[in-house]
């Protein structure tokens, strides 16, 4: 609307929605391309056509109108799915959280309903708006509490927990045999404390604690030390975010003190902190407090004493004897501090002294003699009750020890008792009791005269205790048999209290939640489950992937069931694509702990255990890997064969995940074979979010039923196939982003889409051997590179091997061929030892295969490695319509076209196949096609930009045409001839 | 989520009530109130405060309680977190959030706090997008609206809601082009009576004021990005690249925005030569008739270096992809006292 609508907007005052929806319409509506008069009918065809177009603005305007039509009452409803494609379509990261929201709200235990989504939501996390995150994590670490086994072990328990120590030895063996299988952590559980560990790092305080609880509840407890750092973070955020995280530290620092220790000084009180910060610091501080730090820590409680907040100081004095007892190496020093604390100008420091004094004395009520009388002279001056009391009832438990000064006590007591607190007279009552017992000589006539004041005291309490001590202590008629236990009742050996922290029984709550921070349960609270014992079947999480059983049916009505599934190919591939490149980096990357390896080696672990023959296969396919991926490719193979027993669509199964693993990483390979070897058919399907093709042909039996469900995200599934239907799609990651910005340069025809399948194939650029240590790979991303839109982006790992730190890697001598150029990347200041990194790099290769040479230097040695691209590297893949397809084709005939024929089984010539197949070489894009026997690809050479066009068309028979249109004809036939074997081979 | 917001001054009034959900009777703020007394002061009021059948959560800012009721489990930080959020985008539009400020412009605080949640769950938060959907106002905009008795609602929908970067809108334009970046370092600290020092940490933030025509996509990169260890980012921030090159990537929101905040547990001071050591002297005086404080009392320093990051931090250069024109760039440091108290 422009700026125009002012005026018609009062006009029609507000009030009438259709009038108003009128007006937007005429006043939007494009000049002559939508015609405005025209009947309702064909103006639903241009509002469809405005919505399928590619401009935003165009989009919205379509969307006005139809509020408008509505609003007149118009049936809209035609409309309705390309409504809904639009609004959902794109960016399902925008919805996801609502979704969440909604589930929470309706039916938070139908746990049942998240199975399918689970891996979705995990790949999706990091994109969802912040709010969203929140909302997912929590019902995320709900659902892994019961889905996944516990991944804490016995020992972890025993160091922290102080309940265990009590266990006798033949608990815990029976524990230990029960878990004598080694415990393999569930790849899902991995996936969701991987994917969540980035958002430590975010802005918002809510997400930031999110990921603290979920690593809390459900990481191993080696992993869980991470969280500590971005907590303490946080405390530089406002008071209220200050309260509740040192709430939930408190929490923790009882059960896991290390976790927190070396942030100790992060917990020192400044003097400008709120009182109720200033108390929470304290309790963690008292919580992290050992033998070790007990020294500075006092000398700090010490400042806090002299605190001008009277009431934190109170609170210090409480908590130096919690230290007391807690660590008995101090306890003397303590109590001789708060003694010196006794004689301090301010009241409430000296009350809460005695107090504590009171406490620590009933502890060990060895030789104090001398801090019990220094007590009873405090009487005179000190006015606060509860410390009156406690001092009154420390002389009666003691007045043994101190028998001179307890009657003079009781005497000045005597005289002052009306005067006095309530809680005071009850002390003094007490104290003559135990007197009179002790001590009847010198102290019966006094306690005589207290129980007569006592008696018609105003309060009915004091009355009442009176009443009850006459009767007990003074021998009479009335009393029976009891007053002659009176000694025993009065002086009864009592017990220490215990001083402890009042979060200590907190931790059954969820961290982070309200109920939590209140410590009630809130209305609305949901239990967190404990972990299973054995963990529910796993599978229940794998996805079918019903849009691509229907994406591949051979025949020309598929196109139109395309055209409508188009927006959820768009998420599916894109997510395909950051799935796989995120996989692979943080497998390459430095995962450490004794439950860091990735969750493939932690599987070949378990097979292992189970099945020795797999044991080996897997064994020595990680091993070669790197080196000869040839052993792997053959392991595949015998695999395929072994497996064709299970019938013809087994037997396709198996070779399609054979062909689409041998490009892919090798160690993928090695897990991926030992896996189906290993466990039952129904299982080995189940396993892995990377066995597409599986899924794939598991459709094939299963009948085509989609359950709808509440939580239904289907349509941004991440692990479903790379889809032949490239549209420009919008990814999360920098790729979309740049995407918008190399649109706008290249023409219509040729944009550049995501590509389509990103093989996690890694390349050696320096062998650790002749590294001397250093380690080196690369692969390549298939992103375009951020360094310059003419070069190749290549991702490079280096892995320090050596035991000691490597310093200032840095790229050295280049020896290029003219015209190439290449983006370094910083040097690096040092490398760990075991440590790892990736980092990113472009190099322009002109658009040929000539090799870059160049220098990988170390702060003492230099390397001379290079990197020779596969020539379907050189490519970015384009979307353009089979139409654009073939007039371009039509361009590029004669001297620009290579061919060739391919002659191969049949079921080697399935859509699926052909598709891996070629995407696996080079990186192009599919182009959607009319005709199922033909199979169309485009790209274009990164460096010229030339047009890529790559065209199989399935013929009688088992033979095919493999046609290769470009201006390039150098790399043209190059990719001819290496798409050549790979497309005839089984 | 949340039900309603009660905006309470210092004494104690009720001036703004916003309801989301069904309205919730005013009464409920009664239980605040009691809170509050407890307290004593008013930064001692707990955030969390538990009602028969409310939950009341609170921040307080710009001496103005803000409370949301809540009925149901939450997390207490999603609560807080947003309410910050308001409160900043009340500063974001207004230069300052205070209660005469909020009851001039009484008509964009609804319309702000109506997009901002939706049914209870926040929605609109990103100050670009809000921007785009409800005007700030401004003198001339405020005099056609008091003529035309029109609003400030935008009439076109926000574009940045519906793309893959949420934070920044389309279509903006400058015949200025530039990118200002403030490295500002904060020390905490806490010395002793002795001088010697107990605890020391950076805190660093990274502000931007970026004003770009277009989709201007940044790199921002470091001389020793070594330095920063425990970062957060401004959700534009690509974490991937930031993990394997240590280079800050990302398409900036239009305007002024927090790029990053990093902490430092460790300060390096250099060598001081032993002979000559620094010092600092101050006096302070009391105030006539004031009687002399029990103890020496904390005192809290504030001072400024310009043109420093004391981490040492530096930045090393700035690209821009994605557009043609050449931006303004420019980079401040500066180095402030935080928390810094010495001790008596």
């Amino acid at each position: 609307m422009s700026s125009n609508s002012f005026p018609y907007n009062e006009q029609s005052g507000g009030g009438e929605a259709t009038e108003l929806g009128q007006e937007a319409t005429s006043t939007i509506s494009p000049s002559g391309a939508f015609g405005l008069f025209s009947s309702d009918l064909k103006k639903n065809e241009d509002l469809k056509q405005m919505l399928e177009s590619n401009k935003d603005s165009a989009k919205l305007d379509a969307m006005k109108r139809i509020v408008g039509m509505i609003a007149k009452g118009k049936n809209a409803s035609e409309l309705f799915p390309a409504v809904v494609k639009n609004v959902a379509s794109k960016n399902i990261e925008l919805v996801a959280g609502s979704v969440v929201m909604a589930f929470e709200e309706v039916c938070p235990d139908r746990i049942d309903l998240i199975h399918k989504n689970y891996r979705k939501l995990c790949n999706l996390l990091v994109d969802v708006e912040e709010w969203g995150q929140v909302v997912i994590i929590h019902m995320l670490t709900r659902y892994a509490r019961t889905q996944f086994v516990s991944p804490w072990k016995e020992g972890d328990e025993l160091e922290d927990n102080g309940k265990n120590f009590y266990e006798s030895d033949d608990d815990q063996k029976e524990k230990t045999d029960k878990k004598k299988k080694p415990y393999t952590m569930d790849p899902d559980h991995r996936l969701l404390i991987r994917n969540t560990k980035p958002l430590l790092q975010s802005r918002n305080a809510a997400v930031v604690m999110a990921v603290a609880q979920l690593y809390w509840h459900i990481s191993p407890k080696s992993e869980a030390g991470i969280i500590s750092k971005s907590l303490v973070r946080l405390l530089r955020s406002n008071r209220e975010v200050q309260y509740i995280v040192l709430q939930n530290i408190a929490t923790m620092s009882i059960q896991r003190k290390g976790m927190f220790e070396p942030y100790l000084k992060s917990f020192y009180v400044r003097s400008t902190d709120p009182t109720m910060i200033k108390t929470l610091k304290l309790e963690i501080l008292t919580n992290l407090a050992n033998e070790a730090n007990i020294s500075t820590l006092l000398r700090e409680f010490q400042t806090y004493v002299k605190s001008q907040d009277k009431q934190f100081a109170a609170a210090t004095i409480q908590t130096i004897g919690r230290c007391a007892t807690n660590i008995l190496e101090v306890t003397d020093t303590c109590l001789n501090g708060l003694v010196c604390l006794l004689s301090n100008r301010d009241e409430i420091v000296v009350a809460e002294s005695v107090v504590v004094i009171k406490k620590l004395l009933q502890m060990q009520p060895a030789q104090h003699g001398e801090i019990i009388k220094h007590m009873a002279k405090l009487l005179d001056s000190i006015t606060v009750p509860v410390a009156r009391a406690s001092i009154l009832w420390l002389i009666g438990e003691n007045c043994e020890r101190v028998p001179k000064i307890a009657p003079d006590v009781l005497r000045k007591m005597a005289k002052s008792f009306t005067s006095e607190d309530d809680l005071v007279k009850l002390q003094i009552l007490n104290l003559g009791a135990k007197l009179y017992l002790t001590n009847s000589k010198q102290t019966k006539l006094l306690t005589q005269y207290i129980l007569n004041l006592g008696k018609y005291d105003q309060n009915y309490d004091i009355r009442d205790r009176t009443r009850f001590i006459r009767q007990l202590i003074v021998p009479n008629v009335k009393s029976g048999a009891l007053s002659k236990y009176a000694k025993k009742i009065f002086l009864a050996q009592k017990p220490a209290p215990l001083l402890e922290s009042p979060f200590k029984d907190r931790d059954h709550f969820q961290l982070g939640t309200l109920s939590h921070t209140l410590n009630i349960k809130a209305t609305g609270y949901l239990e967190l489950s404990n972990w299973p014992e054995v963990a529910p079947d796993p599978s229940v999480r794998n996805v079918e992937v019903i849009e691509l059983a229907k994406e591949w049916t051979p025949a020309g009505k598929a196109k139109q069931e395309n055209s409508a599934k188009k927006f959820y190919s768009e998420s599916e591939e894109e997510e395909d694509s950051s799935d796989s490149s995120s996989d692979s980096e943080s497998e390459s990357g430095s995962e450490s702990g004794e439950q860091g390896e990735s969750g493939e080696e932690g599987d070949s672990n378990e097979d292992s255990s189970e099945d020795s023959s797999s044991e080996q296969d897997s064994e020595s396919g990680r091993e070669s890997g790197l080196e000869n991926k040839r052993t792997a490719k053959r392991n595949s193979k015998a695999k395929g064969k072994s497996d064709s027993e299970d019938g013809e669509k087994e037997n396709e199964k198996s070779k399609t995940s054979d062909s689409s693993n041998d490009e892919s990483s090798s160690i993928e390979d090695s897990s991926s074979d030992s896996e189906s070897e290993s466990e039952p058919e129904s299982e080995s399907e189940s396993r892995r979010v990377t066995k597409e093709k599986e899924k794939k042909t598991k459709q094939d039996r299963t009948p085509l039923t989609k359950d709808v469900s509440l939580l239904d995200l289907d349509d941004f599934n991440p692990v479903s196939t790379p889809v032949a239907l490239p549209t420009p799609a919008l990814s999360p990651s920098l790729m979309a982003d740049l995407e918008g910005l190399h649109l706008s340069t290249s023409s219509s025809v040729i944009s550049v889409s995501t590509p389509a399948f990103v093989p996690t194939k890694t390349h050696v650029l320096l062998h650790r051997m002749s590294g001397k240590g250093l380690a080196a790979h690369y692969f390549f991303p298939r992103q375009p590179c951020i360094f310059g839109d003419k070069m190749v982006s290549i991702q490079i790992t280096l892995n320090n091997t050596t035991d000691r730190k490597i310093e200032n890697i840095h790229i050295g001598e280049k020896k290029l061929p003219i015209g190439m150029k290449m983006h370094v990347f910083n040097p690096i200041d040092s490398l760990e030892p075991e440590g790892s990194i990736t980092v990113s790099m472009g190099i322009d290769f002109c658009d040929s295969t000539q090799t870059a040479s160049f220098q990988l230097c170390t702060k003492d040695d230099c390397f001379n490695v290079n990197i020779q691209p596969p020539v379907g590297e050189l490519l970015l893949p384009v979307a353009m319509s089979e139409k654009d397809f073939k007039k371009e084709q039509g361009v590029l005939t004669g001297m620009n076209e290579t061919s060739a024929v391919i002659i191969a089984a049949p079921q080697n010539f399935t859509p699926s196949v052909i598709f891996q197949k070629v995407v696996n070489v080079a990186n192009v894009g599919a182009v959607p096609s009319g005709q199922d026997n033909i199979h169309r690809f485009a790209a274009k050479t990164v460096h010229s930009g030339s047009l890529m066009l790559v065209t199989v068309e399935l013929k009688e028979g088992s033979t095919a045409q493999l046609i290769i249109n470009t201006e390039k004809t150098v790399i043209g036939s190059v990719l001819l001839r290496e798409l050549k074997p790979v497309l005839s081979q089984g | 989520m949340i039900h309603s917001l009660f905006l309470i001054n210092s004494s104690g009034d009720i001036f703004l009530e916003k309801h989301w959900k069904s309205v919730v009777s005013r009464s409920v703020c009664d239980y605040f109130f009691e809170a509050q007394e407890r307290a004593t002061e008013a930064e001692n009021v707990p955030p969390v405060i538990p009602t028969p059948h409310h939950y009341l959560l609170s921040v307080y800012r710009h001496k103005i309680f803000f409370v949301a009721v809540i009925q149901t489990e939450v997390p207490p930080l999603f609560v807080i977190e947003f309410l910050h959020r308001v409160v900043d985008t009340f500063q974001d539009y207004f230069g300052v959030c205070s209660e005469p400020v909020i009851k001039d412009n009484v008509v964009v605080v609804y319309e702000v706090l109506e997009e901002m949640l939706d049914n209870g769950f926040p929605l609109a938060t990103e100050s670009n997008i809000l921007k785009e959907l409800i005007k700030p106002p401004t003198i001339l905009r405020t005099v056609v609206n008091t003529i035309t008795g029109s609003t400030n609602v935008g009439d076109q929908l926000p574009t940045g809601q519906l793309s893959v970067v949420p934070w920044r809108r389309t279509g903006v334009k400058y015949t200025n082009n530039e990118a200002y970046f403030d490295v500002i370092e904060e020390i905490d600290a806490i010395i002793d009576k002795s001088g010697s020092t107990i605890t020391a940490e950076i805190q660093g933030v990274i502000d931007a004021c970026v004003k770009l025509t277009g989709m201007p996509d940044l790199t921002l990169s470091f001389m020793n990005p070594r330095l920063l260890d425990d970062v957060s980012f401004h959700p534009c921030v690509r974490f991937k690249r930031w993990e394997s090159e240590r280079i800050l990537s990302f398409i900036p929101p239009d305007g002024n925005f927090r790029l990053l905040s990093y902490h430092m547990l460790s300060w390096d001071v250099g060598k001081i030569n032993p002979q000559k050591l620094p010092s600092l002297k101050g006096t302070m005086s009391l105030q006539a008739g004031a009687s002399k404080p029990d103890e020496n009392p904390t005192i809290n320093l504030q001072f400024k270096i310009q043109q420093l990051a004391i981490s040492g931090l530096k930045v090393n250069r700035l690209d821009m992809y994605g557009e043609k024109y050449k931006p303004f760039k420019g980079i401040k440091y500066m180095t402030k006292a935080g928390k810094f108290q010495v001790r008596t």
